[in-house]
């Protein structure tokens, strides 16, 4: 038999009903797995194991057969829990525990889920790679000498090297989506409301979602069935019901698919095997009976500069509380690119320039959500890649602007404020995982799940695991 | 050459109020904080921690647009919060929730009693900050933080600069705090802070001699049907007064600002572009910031809340909800009661007082006139707090009804005090008035000590020198 901290949740979730095994083994799993393998990834900036384990051991004696009861799950160190350290990846914070939970932690409690630990990130969810951590970089579980991506590295590479069953995370402009595809794993951006972000360390507060990792299309629809829905202390989440995501993973005609290619999105500069990756998803689904056909998005090549101004004057507003009175850090404890963004953002929305670039960015991300709005009345999907390139080399990118381009391909549906689904579409020659982006209308999460599943029933990339 | 009188000042206002919701603007907790235990009404939104986020008091903005209908302004059918960013230590998130170019309310008007009208800019909704707490601790100067008023929803009114003396002011902000207080959603005091204010003061030339010096600017925000000039010259400088919390302070503050203001422009200076702190103690106001030094606060739309929309069912909600105002008592009061306006002014000081007075009106109908109530009350004859106005009338009733019976009973208690002390009657006869103590004192005890002492004095005056005796 496997580790148990190999199992997805539905395989888990099955043992556990027909006690095959019990939520303390799989807990142990997973435990043992960080012991031995943390060292080298650095995926972890706080592993909860007594708390997981008296949790596990009090499910295992009265289950109630919830959704993700007894399942370990890994956190970014954004998502506040109650008595246990949240950082944000900044010294800053190094000795912040919060007296709350954020809604999200309350409702994954709630559906029994274990908080195995908090996962490594780029301070502040600022970054592409998990190197801009004030704790050191997260390593890439299918080659240690790379990047697992960010900013959400330390959930990626803890997923993705077994040692939690799920991992929850942030995207910004592209933080779950890129380590996904970096990691061979399913993540998820939803739609902008659509999962409260209260209780999550805000970045930029118009763009910020709290998605998750999975190693199957199925447990991401499993685990947003649990984290979706309004929440009275977020403003931001609308009353829009929350389908039986589940119920729909397996209803897909897909001779009523239509998918739209963006020509904006098969540039130059790509990497060859990217593109033909994803080019060869998309001619499966098109065998298959989807319709396909190319569109454009005009406004696509603005979204990294109207992405880099919104999101940095967000920040620089968010980031004013720690002004070192409270929390016990000095402002000089942020690292150069928190520095950098603060610096960027208050530009911008000084007198006098605040017209020039705060106003001008936020009219552009109205034309780049009408791109988005008029192509979305002629598809239903949207596939592009994640990444222009596989995961790359550690302390390849030293220049600010070149980390950035990194977002390209992701932050216009963060802009939008659109669900996009990362799903593994095959391996690279030197086996780096290769993902492809889903992009779907508002609230349309759903559509992602049954074209993500349907093509992973037939690939099954999520099989392959990395040999650390 | 030295010129006296020959500027006139142009006042405008910023008052903030603190309403007096049951929880705070942007978090459930408890919105009180005046004597309570430093940081105990304080909640993971209020203190600004990491991920918490803020979600608007409705009753806050109902409150906030009902104050915008009170002064005649016009309800914004969209409007949004914006954040306002810098640093202080009370500030928790390092940005106040506040409204930039889209305030709930805009363009109102409040009429002074000799019919001259101050333009009201906007009102608009914000949250109050926490507070700084000076304090020796084992004989250390320490500065806490006490973040229980973090958050309390504040409404900050603007005022055009359409003042011309202290007096208006003082007339407009007693006015408006009448109207806060019947509208029930603040205390507004000054004292306890409920109310604050800053003045916005410069003096103006009343013949501009250098034309380049001084902005041209038409008063077409002042809906001032009794001015003379359609255009006055604002002057290129302002002077923002703050730290003044008395109606008595303004009337000082603005007296020593003009002063000092007319011997800096008498040298032929202009006075410096400046924050200035009022200083009760010396009675001065001194500089605090400078125009150089003003913080760019960096407004952009609080990206946290929704931009809002209300429609006219909305507003019929609110205006529902607005009350009889003192200024339309006021008149009332004047013209259906033929009150003097000291009466009124005082009758119109406390709400409750002032509804009493309404429901005593209607009790009493007819029989029992408004003035004699408004008089009773004004002379504090009664503790109203104590006697419902129904009980008021029904004992106002009673004693009419008394007094028409003892009219006649008291003359003939008088006549018989009369009759029965010839001896004493003679006493006076001959001179010695101070006897009449003695038949006051005999009619009193006859009656029980119902009789009115005065009026027993007359009747006896009246009858000892009746012929018959």
């Amino acid at each position: 038999m496997t580790n148990l901290n190999q199992l997805t949740i539905k395989q888990a979730r099955e043992g556990l009903a027909k006690k095959e095994f019990s939520s303390v083994e799989i807990v142990n799993d997973c435990l043992n797995q960080i012991e031995k393998h943390d060292k080298q990834l650095n995926a972890f900036l706080t592993v909860a194991k007594n708390e997981a384990l008296a949790q596990a051991k009090q499910i295992d004696q009265d289950p109630q057969n919830l959704p993700l009861e007894g399942i370990p799950i890994a956190l970014k160190d954004l998502y506040s829990t109650k008595g246990i350290k949240t950082t944000a990846g900044s010294n800053v914070l190094s000795d912040y525990i919060p007296p709350y939970d954020a809604t999200v932690v309350t409702k994954l409690k709630s559906a029994g889920a274990i908080i195995i630990g908090k996962t490594n990130e780029d301070a502040w969810g600022h970054g592409a790679s998990g190197e801009n951590s004030d704790f050191g970089p997260t390593k890439n579980p299918w080659n240690l000498s790379k990047v697992s991506g960010g900013s959400s590295s330390g959930s990626a590479a803890a997923l993705a090297s077994d040692m939690c069953l799920a991992s929850g995370g942030t995207d910004t402009g592209g933080s779950i989506r890129l380590p996904a595809s970096f990691c061979n794993l399913v993540g998820l951006k939803p739609t902008y409301g659509r999962v409260s972000r209260y209780g999550i360390s805000a970045m930029a507060s118009s763009l910020d979602t709290i998605g998750h990792f999975t190693k199957t299309v199925y447990d991401n629809a499993l685990y947003l069935q649990v984290t979706a829905g309004k929440d009275p202390l977020d403003a931001t989440t609308p009353e829009v019901a929350v389908p039986q995501y589940l119920d729909e993973i397996n209803t897909l005609d897909l001779t009523k698919l239509r998918i739209g290619i963006p020509k904006e999105y098969f540039i130059k500069g790509i990497d060859l095997q990217v593109e033909s990756s994803v080019k060869e998803a998309i001619k499966f689904l098109l065998e298959q009976g989807a319709r396909v056909e190319e569109i454009s998005l005009p406004h696509t090549q603005d979204g990294i500069a109207v992405y880099y101004i919104v999101m940095s004057s967000e920040t620089s507003s968010n980031l004013g509380r720690y002004d070192g009175i409270r929390y016990g850090n000095k402002r000089d404890n942020f690292g150069n690119e928190a520095r950098r963004r603060i610096m960027l953002g208050t530009y911008s929305l000084s007198s006098g320039y605040y017209d020039a670039y705060y106003k001008k960015a936020m009219q552009v991300r109205t034309l780049i959500k009408q791109d988005f709005e008029k192509a979305f009345q002629k598809v239903d999907v949207i596939i592009t890649p994640v990444g222009a390139t596989p995961a790359f080399e550690l302390g390849a990118k030293q220049d600010p602007l070149q980390m950035y381009l990194s977002d390209i391909f992701t932050a216009p549906a963060s802009l939008a404020g659109l669900p996009a689904l990362s799903v593994p579409c095959g391996f690279t020659s030197s086996n780096l995982p290769i993902g492809m982006q889903l992009i779907g209308a508002q609230f349309n999460e759903s559509k992602l799940f049954q074209v993500g599943h349907f093509y992973e029933q037939a690939h099954e990339y999520y099989k392959h695991k990395p040999i650390i | 050459m030295k010129q006296i009188n020959s500027y006139f000042p142009i006042i405008g206002l910023e008052i903030h109020v603190e309403l007096k919701t049951t929880s705070k603007m942007f978090c459930g907790c408890d919105a009180h904080h005046f004597r309570v235990e430093p940081n105990t009404h304080t909640c993971p939104v209020c203190l600004g921690l990491p991920g918490a986020l803020p979600v608007p008091n409705r009753k806050a903005i109902e409150w906030c647009q009902l104050i915008g209908l009170a002064l005649n302004c016009q309800l914004a059918k969209q409007s949004k919060f914006d954040r306002k960013n810098y640093f202080y230590p009370d500030l928790a998130k390092g940005y106040q929730i506040s409204q930039y170019d889209q305030p709930l309310c805009y363009k109102g008007s409040y009429e002074l009693l000799d019919g001259k009208k101050i333009g009201i800019t906007r009102v608009h909704m914000e949250e109050d900050t926490g507070k700084n707490v000076h304090k020796a601790i084992n004989g250390k100067k320490m500065t806490l933080v006490d973040f229980n008023r973090c958050g309390v929803p504040l409404v900050e009114i603007v005022t055009e600069p359409d003042f011309r003396n202290a007096e208006d002011v003082d007339e407009f902000l007693k006015g408006l705090q009448k109207i806060i207080r019947f509208l029930g959603v603040s205390d507004a005091d000054m004292e306890k802070g409920s109310m604050r204010l800053e003045v916005n003061l410069s003096l103006a030339k009343i013949h501009p001699e250098h034309e380049s010096e001084t902005l041209h600017v038409e008063e077409s925000l002042n809906h001032n049907d009794k001015s003379v000039n359609a255009k006055i010259n604002l002057p290129n400088y302002k002077v923002e007064v703050k730290n003044i919390n008395s109606f008595r302070y303004v009337q000082k503050a603005i007296a020593y600002e003009l002063k000092r203001q007319t011997e800096i422009l008498d040298k032929g200076e202009t006075p410096a572009q400046e924050t200035r702190g009022y200083q009760e103690d010396v009675n001065k106001t001194i500089s605090q910031r400078s125009k150089e030094g003003a913080a760019d606060y960096r407004y952009f739309p609080e990206p946290d809340i929704p931009p809002m929309e209300f429609t006219a069912k909305d507003f019929s909600k609110v205006k529902e909800q607005l009350p009889e105002l003192p200024q339309a008592k006021q008149k009332k009061y004047q013209k259906e009661y033929n009150l003097d306006l000291q009466t009124v002014s005082y009758l119109t000081d406390n709400p409750a007082l002032s509804d009493y007075f309404d429901n005593a009106v209607v009790a009493g109908s007819k029989i029992i006139k408004p003035s004699k109530i408004a008089n009773l009350l004004k002379n504090g004859k009664f503790d109203w707090q104590k006697v419902t106005p129904q009980q008021l009338i029904n004992d106002l009733t009673q004693t009419l009804n008394q007094k028409g019976m003892d009219e006649n009973e008291l003359e003939q208690i008088v006549q018989k005090v009369i009759t029965d002390n010839p001896d004493v009657v003679a006493k006076y006869k001959a001179g010695k008035i101070e006897v009449l103590g003695f038949f006051i004192g005999q009619v009193v005890k006859e009656t029980k000590g119902k009789a009115d002492a005065s009026k027993v004095k007359i009747l006896l005056t009246k009858l000892l020198q009746s012929p018959k005796l």
